[in-house]
């Protein structure tokens, strides 16, 4: 017989636990929810459009009354617990339905704190929490013409907004000066107030309600100073207080909510609660995105799986208000051992505030321009070293190491719904917010999921998330500091890395049974990162995984398009000779090659081979004296050089040998993503040295390193590393370089955004000024390298694999 | 349908040995009407679809296999061995065919089941 769940509560933060667990384990109880509203899961953090008349109420709904059918789920909507009885696992409701448990789950959210002042039981006195009071409140915007919100937060403007909105003629009475002092500083504060008076707002700030008159109904608010202002409608948004009465009647210890552990476990082990209602660590939540990771966890142990732990959540806000942008996160007042960066332009109604702590960031507030908030708080909670970029931090993510393509972001809010945001996937604005609205999405992956957009490059992720921020409502972003490596795991990159070290890993498998991953043998993202990882960390031990390469590197060759592949072979620092064009050009027609194209790295490329034809052709290649040129892999790709001084007359330096050293040196080698190379004889640059992941700029006195560039999706020009004097010295700093970013970068992260994460300051202090530490990250490279230089294509040839080229029957 | 017709009549191929297919891998079997994907699991089961993802045409037996799944390697939809349909949300599917085995002999019927426009 199944188990019995009882869940008391029907809101989000329940309802998200009872989703969880039903990926998890569908069948492992018969569950039982009890709802104090009249109305299915809806999404709450939307009744303010509701309020404002944007969206309809069935427009909210999470799940509707066949969902809770269809999962066997016994729905008692409109029916308040009232009783739980602990020894005999009992809960009882108002109107007798009683339900026994063999597990209980508490979601019993918050309530409005209303005023202790006189008068705030009348007729017309209301919270700002439910379906209900926004029914109440249309209803009065229809009859009546004054109303007062108590409360200058983020609800109380929300409310005053909304009431505008429909015909109201609205005060807000505020405590203090600032409107929502806890998520702004006084200037953005003061932005906001000036906006929302133009919009025909009133405020009182600095004012105490004393009492509410009135006799059959509110009639008017009295201040402490003696004003009396009329009202026939006061909303109380002075705040939520969680809801734990119930827990606290029947003994589970309660502090200011539900006292619960990191597997929101209560004091009753049999007793689960989550949401606001509850108490961690000290601290309780009203924002959407730590409930959600709240319910995942909650829900695993409710699974009986038993590895997730909720370690609490920071936390960001944004306004919905439309029209007016708005986004707080973190620290944004900061103390003696923070600095500021501000912005404010006035007549743009712009004003951006980072608060840094050394060269990390603590909090933010913005307001009127919002688009990079989501780039802030990620580096917040990723606790990523912004002095690389600190002067340029507030004018956003568009302008950082771009090249003339600041403008490529417009403003989010301002695009036609027809504007492409991903120009992978062809998804427009229109596209996704219709599909956040319709198919209720609250996180980056579920947009990817139902919109593929942010799904191939990514590098419309922060337009996604503005989107989504604007679209489901500010707090909708995942909690967790630690990004899990892929859904087969909790595990983070750096964790695994380390666990491989650390445990002596060895292969696939015993990663995955010792750091329990969640399915049998990973997915098409798992499988590769380890396979990459445990090369890395075992060179000329670890045995390559083939299956768990993508096809590329499986086939070393390229798919295309027609699921034909391409053939690059390397082509040493760019430099040929008559004898080497003319086999390529015999060997191409020897096999009809569809397409041949000259590559961006100065090598050749013959398109449209087949399968079966790979091993053939490298065996041609491979007798006139080719290798691989790994144009297929996360791997070192091509060295890219100018002629330099051998034949420029403003070349300082051989460049060219320079580059076929380096090629000679690193090819084979296997990188997080893939590595580019470039040489240039002076500081002309012709080679482009400047946005590759490795750059040589030759000058007078010796040699210039750079190093994080990259061309494509984001241009970025690289970070000088240091200067050298001698060619050795370039070789050895290379290779140091490219093991330090072997060794630690995350799998399918190129250099730049690696060195972003971690600093430019730390690259430096590993690859430039330790001496000792360089030398032995270089040994380390030419170590692994040992296994490495074997050309795969010349195996191929002789029959390695054979498997993967030929078909394994051919029928009719 | 005329072919179809004809392919119900025809029987069981035999194509080959199970560890000709690597574990967690698929190979091609070559036909007249296109080619048709053969999958082997971790657990040892083989699954054969029509090599063309219902997303692009992409070639399924050239993507990874993982638990009863295969990720397609062009644009990375996932396809069920089992069911031949695109994992949700992505719909659409490719055409399964029914496979037997004996002892370690694979047998493959190149009359593909119902259900599935995408022959």
């Amino acid at each position: 017989m199944k188990e019995k769940l009882v869940v008391v509560g029907n809101g989000m933060a329940g309802m998200r636990a009872v989703e969880e667990l039903l990926k998890l384990a569908p069948d492992k109880y018969a569950i039982t929810v009890f709802g104090a509203e009249p109305h299915p899961n809806y999404n709450r953090i939307l009744l303010s459009p509701v309020l404002t008349g944007e969206k309809q109420f069935r427009e909210i709904l999470l799940n509707d009354d066949a969902w809770y059918a269809e999962h066997g789920i016994t729905l008692h909507k409109g029916k308040t617990v009232v009783e739980i009885d602990r020894r005999r696992r009992l809960v009882k409701a108002s109107d007798g339905t009683a339900s026994t448990y063999d597990r209980l789950l508490l979601a019993t959210g918050s309530n409005p704190f209303i005023l202790p002042v006189p008068g705030k039981d009348l007729p017309g006195v209301i919270g700002f929490r439910d379906f209900a009071d926004v029914e109440t409140m249309l209803t009065a915007a229809k009859e009546y013409r004054h109303a007062v919100v108590i409360g200058g937060g983020l609800l109380g403007l929300e409310a005053a907004n909304g009431l505008l909105k429909q015909g109201m003629k609205v005060t807000v009475i505020h405590l203090v000066d600032t409107l929502m002092e806890r998520q702004l500083d006084r200037a953005a504060g003061r932005m906001l107030k000036k906006a929302l008076e133009a919009r025909g707002v009133h405020f009182r700030l600095e004012a105490k309600t004393q009492e509410i008159i009135g006799k059959q109904r509110v009639q008017g608010v009295r201040l402490v100073d003696g004003t009396e202002l009329t009202a026939d409608l006061v909303v109380m948004a002075v705040g939520i207080r969680p809801n734990f009465a119930l827990a606290q009647a029947t003994g589970i210890h309660c502090e200011k909510g539900i006292v619960v552990s990191d597997t929101l476990q209560t004091y009753d082990p049999r007793v689960y609660a989550v949401g606001e209602c509850v108490q961690h660590r000290g601290l309780s939540y009203g924002l959407v995105a730590p409930l959600f990771e709240q319910a995942k966890v909650c829900a695993n142990h409710l699974a009986e799986l038993g590895y997730a732990r909720y370690e609490g959540s920071i936390t960001s806000t944004k306004l919905k208000i439309t029209g007016i942008d708005l986004f707080s996160a973190g620290d944004f007042s900061g103390d003696d051992s923070t600095d500021e960066i501000v912005m404010q332009d006035a007549a743009r109604g712009v004003y951006k505030k980072v608060v840094l702590d050394g060269n990390k960031i603590r909090g933010a507030v913005m307001y009127g321009d919002t688009l990079d908030g989501a780039w802030y708080f990620q580096m917040m909670r990723d606790g990523t070293d912004v002095s690389a970029f600190r002067e340029r931090l507030l004018f956003g993510q568009a302008h950082l190491g771009d090249a003339g393509h600041g403008d490529i972001k417009q403003r989010i809010n301002l695009m036609p719904d027809d504007a492409e945001i991903c120009g992978c996937n062809g998804v427009c604005k229109g596209t996704i917010v219709k599909a956040i609205g319709e198919k209720k999405l609250f996180t980056l992956d579920e947009v990817r999921a139902h919109t593929k957009a942010s799904s191939s490059c990514g590098s419309c992720t922060g337009l996604v998330e503005a989107l989504l921020a604007t679209t489901a409502g500010g707090d909708y972003s995942t909690a967790t500091k630690k990004k899990p490596m892929c859904p087969c795991t909790d595990h983070s990159h750096d964790e695994l890395r380390i666990a491989i070290r650390a445990q002596s890993l060895k292969t696939i498998p015993a990663v995955m049974q010792q750091l329990q991953w969640k399915t049998p043998n990973g997915c098409g993202k798992c499988r590769p990162a380890l396979n990459f990882y445990l090369l890395t960390a075992w060179p000329g031990e670890y045995v390559d995984d083939n299956q768990s390469r993508f096809i590329n590197e499986r086939a070393h060759a390229n798919i295309q398009k027609d699921g034909t592949y391409s053939v690059v072979p390397r082509i040493w620092g760019g430099e040929t000779t008559p004898r080497e064009l003319r086999s390529l050009a015999e060997i191409a027609e020897k096999y009809r090659v569809p397409t041949v194209h000259i590559t961006g790295g100065q090598r050749i490329d013959f398109l449209g081979v087949k399968k079966e034809t790979l091993p053939l052709i490298w065996g041609d290649l491979s007798q006139a004296g080719f290798v691989s040129g790994h144009a297929y892999g996360k791997a070192i790709r091509t060295v890219k050089t100018c002629v330099g001084s051998q034949w420029c007359r403003f070349g300082t330096q051989d460049s060219t040998t320079l580059g076929i050293q380096l090629e000679k040196m690193a090819w084979g080698a296997w990188t997080p993503h893939k590595f580019k190379l470039g040489v240039s004889g002076c500081p002309r640059n012709c080679a482009e040295a400047t946005i590759k992941d490795f750059g040589v700029v030759c000058v007078d006195s010796g040699y210039e390193l750079h190093v994080g560039g990259n061309g494509g999706v984001k241009v970025r020009v690289t970070d000088f590393l240091c200067r050298v004097k001698t060619p050795e010295e370039a070789l050895e700093y290379c290779a140091a370089f490219l093991q330090l970013y072997r060794e630690e970068a995350h799998y399918l992260e190129r250099t730049a955004p690696w060195i972003e994460r971690v600093g430019l300051a730390y690259v430096k202090q590993r690859v430039v000024e330790n001496e000792a530490g360089r030398k032995e990250l270089a040994d380390r490279f030419h170590y692994s390298q040992k296994f490495s230089q074997d050309d795969p294509w010349a195996a191929r040839a002789q029959g390695a694999e054979r498997h993967e080229f030929i078909p394994l029957k051919m029928v009719g | 349908m005329q072919t179809t017709a004809k392919k119900q009549m025809n029987d069981w191929i035999e194509i080959g040995t199970l560890d000709a297919i690597p574990c967690l891998g698929a190979r091609v079997v070559q036909t007249a009407d296109g080619d048709i994907a053969v999958f082997r699991t971790a657990d040892d089961r083989v699954f054969a679809l029509r090599d063309r993802c219902p997303h692009k045409g992409g070639p399924l037996s050239q993507g990874i296999v993982h638990g009863n799944k295969v990720a397609c390697p062009l644009h990375d939809w996932k396809v069920h061995l089992d069911t031949g349909l695109a994992v949700e949300p992505d719909e659409g599917c490719a055409a399964r065919y029914p496979v037997r085995i004996e002892g370690d002999r694979i047998f493959l019927s190149l009359a593909p089941e119902e259900g599935c426009p995408n022959l």
